[in-house]
């Protein structure tokens, strides 16, 4: 291949097209089980598997290649810019969420409360927030220990929400502590590093998951309960997703680099991940803001 | 090539190469075109007569919504990322793509997606039907069909923002040395600041219809003001991707004017600089005039008011780029071949889709066009006037490049002028139908509006049947014909004219010098 001349061009590959096979099987299959169409969640369970599967064989490929050394600074260059705007749409796609609490925040909802909207369609209906509307439950003060029919009880930013922002905090620590050790060759440091950087990560999602069993089960906080259980919901859980991916990259990088992979001046597989840590780590400040705190 | 190939099928399922992926891509997009341009055909039949003839109007509704949807995600916009597959590695002197497996990838969920779409139609209760804005409460209450849409949105999106991401790379680190940002090719610019757009929009529409999703399945409360949500936070979240969209679809037709008008004029282009800076305003200003898609939904006058004079603005950036298209011919030993045609044509019907987006940009003049055939009559002069026409140019300037052959002169202007004369009947009388308030998404219309629709219909015909001569032109230049030289055009400019026609497999295996 590069005997070719200075440019890397990779062979032929049937993953591509399986992929797109795959997620065409997911989004069918998604689509047929909320309509209760009875194969749906095997069309679907198909399609995940497809991915997965792709997933490992294609990385697989591009990780041989690179530990091949096949890869020269250009292909490094592109890798770079690749996942850069991909973090950049991924900032987008949250952008609509937090966009969507802020219209509803600032409009929506007290417009609902005043004037001819308040009179003639929702009479009596008092803008605050957290609200679940004119219809749905009535909030209570957050966290509150005796919720009854129709309330809920908004979740409180003290308590584990701020323990959660202190735990990605020090994983974006870890992982930079691990990506310095990487630099200087040090792959104890490395390793350890990344361990920690993952074992922060599960636990957060481990919190994440008890918070919202607590919403689920003493709150009365559910993702129909209104816009606030909604934006909630919505919001946390694509956060959620998010981490949920971040932590199986880092999984793979920190098995890698038992491995024995990645090189002190060439290690973009690591750069990548740690960006999207980092990534996610930014999105979890502003939901602590916006969502749990303001 | 040095290495083997797969051949036959296998070639292009499986292939990394950005000529055959362009070419895939192109041949999509002609597809869905013909899918979408029988659709429209079914709307304007149903609406050569008053009452209501051929369809019922449930069909009807699912016919204008689809009808859109496959237009925009499925013609015009695979079509240009074809293009900028075929030229931006030739233009920027590289031999493929940044990205070539991802390239393939971002390809072969279009064919999937369109499946999916399609699909949509036959289920119970049919296809989306709400209009391709698919707002709520209607968006909400539809039956599967909608969640088809849902998630063909969400799959376009994605190959949307994949293809992006390696235009921007391949731009930004493939060029060839000495290939400044400030030499490149209009084309390669305009994309460049097209496929940001696409980064920066689509996943908010993505968010949109996820919202949606959840709304109709998960009992949340978006859209629903009971919950104390809002179906105008809809809108709002669907323009702010949507406007950019516009952009998405008619930046990289200014490119291609850009690249077509200088060769047939013989001059270069008049301020490239200013071309550059004006095509980045545009894109800048794309993101804050959203709201004049809704100045009816009932805002708050500062919110009127600001929309309004955000959308104005819009006028200077695209006036000076038109006007550097007439500056570049004006004195210029012009000849007019097949593209040089359609990149005239093209800024003239444009340029009237750009006067009357000014008028509807005016809020108290909009509350009357608001939803009428003005506002179908502007939409079409700027996309099929603007970024269809500037496609038909881009595949007759660079076929012979393409296939190593030359087309048939004669037939290609037939197919200009046809399309040319039908488009116009088709869509010219819209906008007296919308002056005089005929409201668009409508079945049946009142009596006095029959002449013009009539004439509209017949315009439609014309257009579609016009259609064939061009896929006749093009399938007969890739089977053979009168062999191309390097250069094709005798003033043409560029990277691409220096490697014979057709151009190799990778088109730079060795990096150009660029003075």
């Amino acid at each position: 291949m590069s005997a070719k001349g200075s440019y890397y061009l990779p062979e032929p590959s049937a993953w591509p097209i399986v992929t797109s096979a795959g997620m065409f099987l997911l989004a069918l299959g998604l689509i047929l089980t909320i309509n209760s169409v009875a194969p749906g969640s095997w069309i679907m369970l198909a399609g995940f598997a497809v991915i997965v599967y792709m997933m490992i064989r294609w990385f697989g490929q591009v990780i041989t290649e690179s530990e091949a050394g096949s890869y020269n600074d250009q292909v490094d260059m592109s890798f770079r810019l690749g996942m850069g705007w991909f973090i950049g749409s991924e900032v987008m796609f949250f952008a609509a969420f937090f966009g969507a609490l802020f219209y509803i925040r600032q409009f929506s909802v007290p417009w609902l409360g005043s004037g001819l909207e308040s009179e003639l369609l929702w009479k009596g209906f008092e803008s605050t927030w957290p609200t679940a509307g004119p219809q749905g439950p009535v909030a209570l003060p957050p966290n509150s220990h005796h919720v009854g029919e129709n309330q809920f009880s908004p979740m409180g930013a003290m308590g584990i929400p701020f323990i959660n922002t202190m735990i990605l905090l020090s994983s974006g620590v870890t992982v930079t502590w691990a990506h310095w050790g990487l630099k200087k060759d040090n792959r104890a440091q490395l390793i350890t590093g990344l361990f920690l950087t993952v074992a922060l990560g599960i636990t957060f999602l481990s919190l994440q998951a008890y918070e919202y069993v607590h919403a689920y089960t003493e709150l009365g906080l559910t993702l129909q309960a209104g816009v606030y259980g909604a934006t909630f919901f919505m919001l946390t859980g694509f956060h959620g997703l998010h981490v949920t991916m971040g932590t199986i990259m880092l999984i793979v990088i920190l098995g890698r680099s038992i491995k024995g992979h990645f090189s002190a001046e060439h290690h973009f597989g690591f750069e990548g991940v740690a960006w999207y840590w980092h990534f996610v780590d930014v999105v979890w400040l502003g939901l602590f803001i916006f969502v749990y705190w303001l | 090539m040095a290495h083997d190939h797969p051949t036959g099928l296998k070639r292009w399922l499986f292939t990394t190469n950005h000529k055959d992926i362009g070419t895939m891509y192109l041949v999509f997009a002609f597809t869905m075109a013909l899918i979408g341009g029988s659709m429209s055909l079914v709307i304007r039949a149903e609406l050569f007569q008053p009452g209501l003839q051929i369809v019922e109007p449930h069909f009807f509704n699912q016919m204008t919504t689809v009808h859109a949807l496959v237009m925009i995600f499925g013609f015009i916009m695979p079509a240009f990322v074809g293009l900028a597959n075929w030229q931006i590695p030739m233009m920027i002197g590289a031999p493929d793509m940044a990205l070539p497996r991802m390239n393939n990838w971002s390809f072969w969920i279009l064919p999937f997606a369109g499946t999916l779409l399609m699909l949509s139609l036959f289920m119970p209760g049919g296809g989306p039907a709400g209009g391709w804005t698919i707002y709520p409460p209607l968006s909400v209450q539809g039956g599967i069909g909608m969640d088809f849409t849902i998630l063909t949105i969400h799959l376009l999106g994605i190959s949307s923002i994949l293809g992006s991401i390696n235009i921007i790379s391949t731009i930004l680190n493939m060029r060839a040395p000495g290939m400044t940002l400030m030499k490149m090719p209009m084309f390669v610019w305009s994309w460049l600041i097209t496929a940001f757009l696409l980064i920066a929009s689509i996943p908010v529409l993505a968010g949109a219809v996820t919202m949606l999703l959840t709304d109709r399945h998960f009992g949340t409360h978006f859209f629903n003001a009971a919950g104390g949500g809002d179906p105008v936070l809809f809108q709002h979240v669907f323009w702010f991707f949507g406007h950019p969209e516009v952009y998405i679809l008619v930046l990289p037709a200014f490119g291609v004017f850009s690249q077509i008008i200088p060769t047939f004029a013989r001059k270069p282009l008049f301020g490239y600089a200013s071309m550059v800076f004006a095509t980045a305003t545009i894109a800048f200003l794309s993101f804050i005039v959203w709201a004049h898609h809704m100045y009816t939904v009932g805002m708050p006058m500062a919110g009127e008011l600001f929309f309004m004079y955000s959308t104005m603005l819009i006028a200077v950036p695209t006036g000076v780029k038109v006007f550097n298209w007439l500056s570049t011919m004006w004195r210029g030993s012009m000849t007019f071949e097949t593209p040089m045609l359609w990149a005239i044509g093209g800024v003239f019907t444009f340029t009237i889709g750009g006067l009357s987006g000014l008028m509807l940009s005016i809020t108290p003049a909009d509350f009357q066009y608001h939803d009428t055939y003005f506002v179908v009559a502007h939409f079409h002069y700027v996309i099929i006037g603007g970024s269809a026409f500037a496609l038909f140019g881009a595949i007759f300037y660079w076929l012979p490049k393409w296939t190593g052959h030359m087309y048939n002169e004669g037939l290609g202007k037939l197919h200009f002028w046809l399309t040319m004369i039908g488009f116009n009947l088709t869509f010219f009388p819209q906008h007296f139908l919308g002056l005089a308030g005929m409201p668009r998404r409508i079945p049946d219309y009142s009596l006095q509006f029959s002449g013009f629709n009539e004439w509209s219909t017949i315009g439609a015909f014309l257009t579609i049947g016009a259609q064939f001569i061009f896929f006749y032109v093009a399938f007969k230049t890739i089977k053979g014909g009168e062999k191309a030289t390097k250069e094709v055009w005798e003033g043409a400019e560029g990277l691409e004219w220096t490697v014979a026609s057709p151009a190799p497999y990778h088109t730079f295996e060795t990096a150009p010098n660029v003075k």
